[in-house]
């Protein structure tokens, strides 16, 4: 089994949850984060006077699969969340150990 | 009945035409139209404190400062209004008094709901209604020069300071300013709604609070963004609306130069509220959404003592000079010197009561299109401007130093450094603007 981390933009949610559900994809854990990489930070003016925000908002998408559509599913965040500019984010493949799930006790690739 | 003697009523009506304290035969009774509209305009300015000035200076500040804000604003004005009916009517507006101030009517004494108050012609309000409306201007004032402040000052400093500042700065201002026999009144200086009383008077009392208090810990370091600037357009359109009874209702009757304080109300802060966005996008920035509701308050200051004293047109100009000069004071000057204005109290109602004030002597004059008729020549009447300025600078800033450093005595005038960066709604007030 896998776990795949995406950092995306935040707008290509709809995209890369419909992609992934058309790799087979069951679920997946969305959270609103912040960080910075090579893209730059934006200005803030109030008045006259200005911030700068270092880190951008993205959304930290997190995703478990059987290892076999692992790569499919890494593709089809990539083709999805991709504009070829800085920003697009990354994506972060793990080895996953076990999972178990909580209302039947199935573990493996059954849970998931 | 009671025939108000003594008491001119506000002034600002061009020239002040009326010593006629009347020799009327019949005793005088209010006008039903005309005291209706008195008494919805009174009530339009306590909508621009209540809720109209919280929301725009609560969104302003930072999330934890929100309440504290807020709540400065709303018990400085009731403090205001029980101040007012006590003392502060009869040290203003009494029946006897000189050139600075005046006495009698304490605690509302002789006062009924026969008495009257004498308007610019021959008609008269219901005293309590006139009472009423100069009571909602105290209040405002004070409110507005707690935007330099917020963030740091204690609610008691508040208090204390409030009580003080009203006694020894608004009152005898209003005096000067709006009451027969007052210094700048007889002078002959323009001030239809009160902007010199109100915001030049507040935003100089606002700065050189702000002085004495010192920056907020992290001022200019840290960011401090307004939390929402949602609330903060809210509560401009609550002022733009609020306004209309300001400044019309300053006629103090429901006729054709409360038509034409309306009209400049709208226009002038039109003007100012595109001209601040131009202003930005000259200076290489983005038209902002806070640049708009700066925009709108900057032209609203400058149009008040202008309002009835000017031509559609002529307000228009105003408002647009007003708001570069605002634009100028609070994005390259405020930097420059340093000092935290937190909320720009000085920046748009300072500078821009000043603008407004010495531009009423320009726009006044009948070549362009106000409706002086000429007899005052423009240049003496811009000097009579900037005497009432300049006199207003002095009082307001000598008064708010003294009454700071009493404040400063009994309370200790800043809360702790702790208390500072948890917020002043937790530290003050025990409370959180935002439960989520």
């Amino acid at each position: 089994m896998k776990f795949i981390i995406a950092i995306i933009k935040p707008f290509k949610l709809d995209d890369v949850r419909e992609a992934l559900t058309g790799v087979g994809v069951t679920g997946m854990t969305v959270t609103e984060v912040k960080g910075f990489g090579r893209q730059k930070g934006q200005t803030e003016v109030y008045r006259g006077a200005e911030y700068t925000t270092n880190m951008v908002p993205k959304l930290k998408i997190e995703v478990a699969c059987s290892s076999d559509v692992a790569a499919q599913a890494v593709e089809a965040i990539q083709t999805a969340a991709g504009t070829e500019s800085i920003g697009d984010g990354k994506i972060f493949t793990l080895g996953l150990e076990d999972a178990v799930r909580i209302r039947t006790g199935e573990t493996g690739d059954t849970a998931i | 009945m009671t025939k108000v003697t003594g008491m001119a009523a506000l002034a600002s009506i061009p020239v002040p035409a009326f010593a006629q304290e009347a020799v009327e035969a019949a005793p005088a009774v209010a006008n039903p139209g005309n005291n209706a509209w008195m008494m919805t305009a009174t009530i339009l300015v306590l909508l621009m404190i209540l809720p109209g000035l919280a929301l725009f200076y609560g969104g302003l500040t930072r999330t934890k400062n929100m309440l504290s804000t807020m709540t400065q604003i709303g018990a400085a004005a009731c403090l205001a209004m029980l101040i007012w009916v006590m003392y502060g009517y009869g040290l203003a507006f009494g029946p006897e008094g000189n050139a600075f101030i005046s006495w009698g009517k304490f605690f509302l004494a002789g006062v009924d709901s026969s008495s009257t108050a004498a308007t610019f012609s021959d008609e008269v309000i219901s005293e309590y209604v006139f009472i009423s409306f100069q009571m909602t201007f105290a209040a405002i004032t004070l409110a507005l020069v707690l935007g330099s402040v917020v963030e740091r000052m204690k609610f008691s400093a508040v208090m204390v300071f409030g009580a003080i500042w009203l006694t020894i700065v608004y009152f005898p201002i209003a005096h000067m300013v709006w009451a027969g026999g007052g210094l700048l009144f007889e002078m002959g200086a323009l001030d239809f709604a009160g902007g010199t009383v109100v915001h030049i008077n507040a935003g100089v009392s606002a700065l050189v609070a702000a002085l004495i208090l010192g920056k907020r810990t992290g001022y200019p370091k840290e960011p401090m963004p307004p939390h929402s600037l949602t609330l903060t357009m809210i509560g401009t359109g609550m002022l733009w609306v609020g306004w209309f009874g300001f400044n019309a209702g300053s006629e103090l009757e429901a006729d054709g130069t409360a038509g034409l304080a309306m009209i400049n109300t709208f226009v002038a802060t039109a003007s100012a509220a595109l001209f601040w966005m131009l202003a930005e996008k000259l200076s290489g920035r983005k038209g902002s959404a806070l640049g708009f509701c700066s925009g709108v308050i900057a032209g609203l200051v400058a149009v008040t003592p202008a309002a009835g004293n000017s031509g559609p047109f002529g307000a228009i100009v105003l408002g647009a000079v007003a708001s570069l000069v605002c634009y100028y004071a609070v994005s390259f000057l405020k930097p420059k010197l340093g000092y935290d204005d937190s909320l720009d109290a000085f920046g748009i109602h300072g500078i821009g009561g000043m603008v407004g004030a010495i531009g009423t002597g320009i726009v006044y004059q009948p070549m362009f299109g106000g409706p002086g008729d000429g007899s005052t020549a423009m240049g003496a009447q811009v000097i009579t401007q900037i005497i009432g300025v300049l006199v207003t600078i002095g009082w307001a800033g000598i008064g708010t130093a003294i009454a700071m450093f009493i404040a400063k005595l009994v309370t200790g005038l800043r809360v702790s450094e702790e208390v500072e960066q948890e917020g002043l709604d937790l530290g003050e007030h025990g409370e959180r603007a935002y439960n989520y």
